[in-house]
């Protein structure tokens, strides 16, 4: 399944609003490890879709978002549950790590 | 399944000739000879490091045969492709743990996949060195930095420091003024062990301040870096440097946690080869790169010690076999 890109236009509805827990994926074109992790989010994506929802955030475009989050490292994985953000990972990172991270919100 | 995926089963159950761990100018030019030698290697890139440490950096001025300078990435790319090319199997993925000492090498992917070998070949490289101090841990990713190329974009207007002073800290400081309003660079001494042109680069560049004699003592700021504590090494007096980023290119030390119990390894955690070869101590385990290599650590040097490493077991396997 491919994640949906979210800008300033849709950030509200689609993580803020969201009822499930969304991780949103702050990438740029130019960041190598943000490539290199995007296929595993996009794993994640498909396998736990009924537990959360992946969203990608480019920073180049959407600097204030970017700046608002506090962004200064990138891949940066956010993950918001009631609008509020409850976990960061930041770094590029192997599947099992990341689905161990992300447990408490697609475990159980 | 994934590319991947139906790679990785179609390798389980047969005993490969040769399977090359890591994915750096060393990993991939052993494999260029080993797939020239016809031996089908399999090589584990790493499912985000692939590619190794030029993956963070920018123009590569000093590797042979590119007069125009090539970027690191670019540079990569190429290496990748040409192993591809004469039938390196690539996987994506990590090794997780690896048995050495039989003469069937196993190793366990990322997955669980077990795969066995005839000869490993090991290229892990190194890994950026911390400073150590728990609040460099904790502001990981919140203004403390180990990549330039990769974060120096979030600071732009700001007031940071590089602490470091050899080719990767003046390189690291040079980039980020491209960003920052100024650059400060902190090394234990008042001079830098880094090439005579860089420092002559970073001493024209206005915007390099150079904090000598001093080190890092403490990392200071709640949700993100707003200064450091600086302890200066002659006197000992303390002060305090208020910038939002700390960028820590201090070294590297050698990726030999999978193996330290089995290869021997030196003090500082590399692996030990026999003089004018790229063998361990266990038959059929070769080890090449910046995993060995303490003194040189350039790319061009790891490539050439990949290339020795295929040699070596090809010759080895070509023994075995006969």
């Amino acid at each position: 399944m491919a994640m949906t890109h979210v800008t300033g236009a849709n950030f509200s509805d689609e993580v803020l609003q969201s009822k499930t827990p969304v991780l949103v994926d702050f990438w740029a074109e130019w960041c190598g490890p943000c490539r290199a992790v995007s296929p595993i989010l996009e794993e994640i994506s498909t396998e736990y879709a009924d537990k959360i929802k992946v969203v990608k955030l480019n920073t180049d475009e959407n600097s204030e978002l970017s700046v608002r989050y506090g962004i200064t490292s990138i891949p940066a994985l956010y993950v918001f549950v009631g609008g509020e953000v409850v976990k960061t990972i930041i770094g590029a990172k192997p599947k099992p790590m990341l689905v161990k991270d992300l447990a408490p919100f697609i475990k159980g | 399944m994934t590319n991947t995926e139906s790679a990785q089963s179609q390798l389980e159950g047969e005993v490969h000739e040769i399977v090359i761990v890591g994915s750096g100018p060393a990993g991939y030019t052993a494999a260029i000879y080993a797939a020239r030698a016809q031996l089908a290697p399999i090589l584990y890139e790493g499912s985000v490091t692939s590619g190794g440490a030029l993956m963070n950096t920018t123009e590569v001025e000093n590797f042979p045969g590119f007069a125009d300078g090539v970027m690191g990435p670019d540079l990569m790319e190429s290496m990748r492709k040409q192993a591809s090319r004469f039938g390196t199997t690539l996987v994506t993925d990590d090794i997780v743990s690896m048995d050495l000492a039989s003469p069937i090498k196993v190793l366990v992917d990322g997955s669980g996949k077990k795969i066995k070998a005839k000869s490993v070949v090991l290229a892990m490289g190194s890994a950026f060195r911390e400073i150590g101090l728990p609040n460099e841990k904790r502001l990981s990713g919140h203004g403390v930095s180990w990549c330039a190329t990769c974060d120096g974009f979030f600071f732009r207007d700001q007031d940071i420091a590089v602490v470091g002073g050899g080719d990767s800290a003046v390189e690291e400081a040079t980039f980020l003024t491209r960003f920052a309003r100024t650059v400060t660079l902190i090394h234990r001494r008042d001079s830098l062990r880094a090439s005579k042109i860089m420092v002559e680069r970073a001493k024209s560049n206005p915007k390099i301040i150079f904090g000598w004699n001093s080190e890092v003592t403490d990392v200071l700021g709640d949700a993100k870096v707003s200064s450091l504590q600086l302890r200066n090494t002659i006197d000992g007096t303390i002060s305090e440097l208020p910038v939002t980023g700390l960028f820590v290119a201090i070294g590297h030390d050698p990726r030999s946690e999978l193996v330290r119990d089995q290869v021997t390894i030196d003090q500082a955690g590399y692996v030990e080869v026999k003089p004018h070869s790229t063998r361990t101590n266990l038959s059929g385990v070769f080890a090449c790169g910046d995993l060995v290599d303490h003194t040189y650590r350039q790319a061009i040097t790891a490539a050439g010690s990949g290339a020795q490493a295929a040699l070596d077991a090809e010759r080895f396997l070509t023994d075995l076999n006969s």
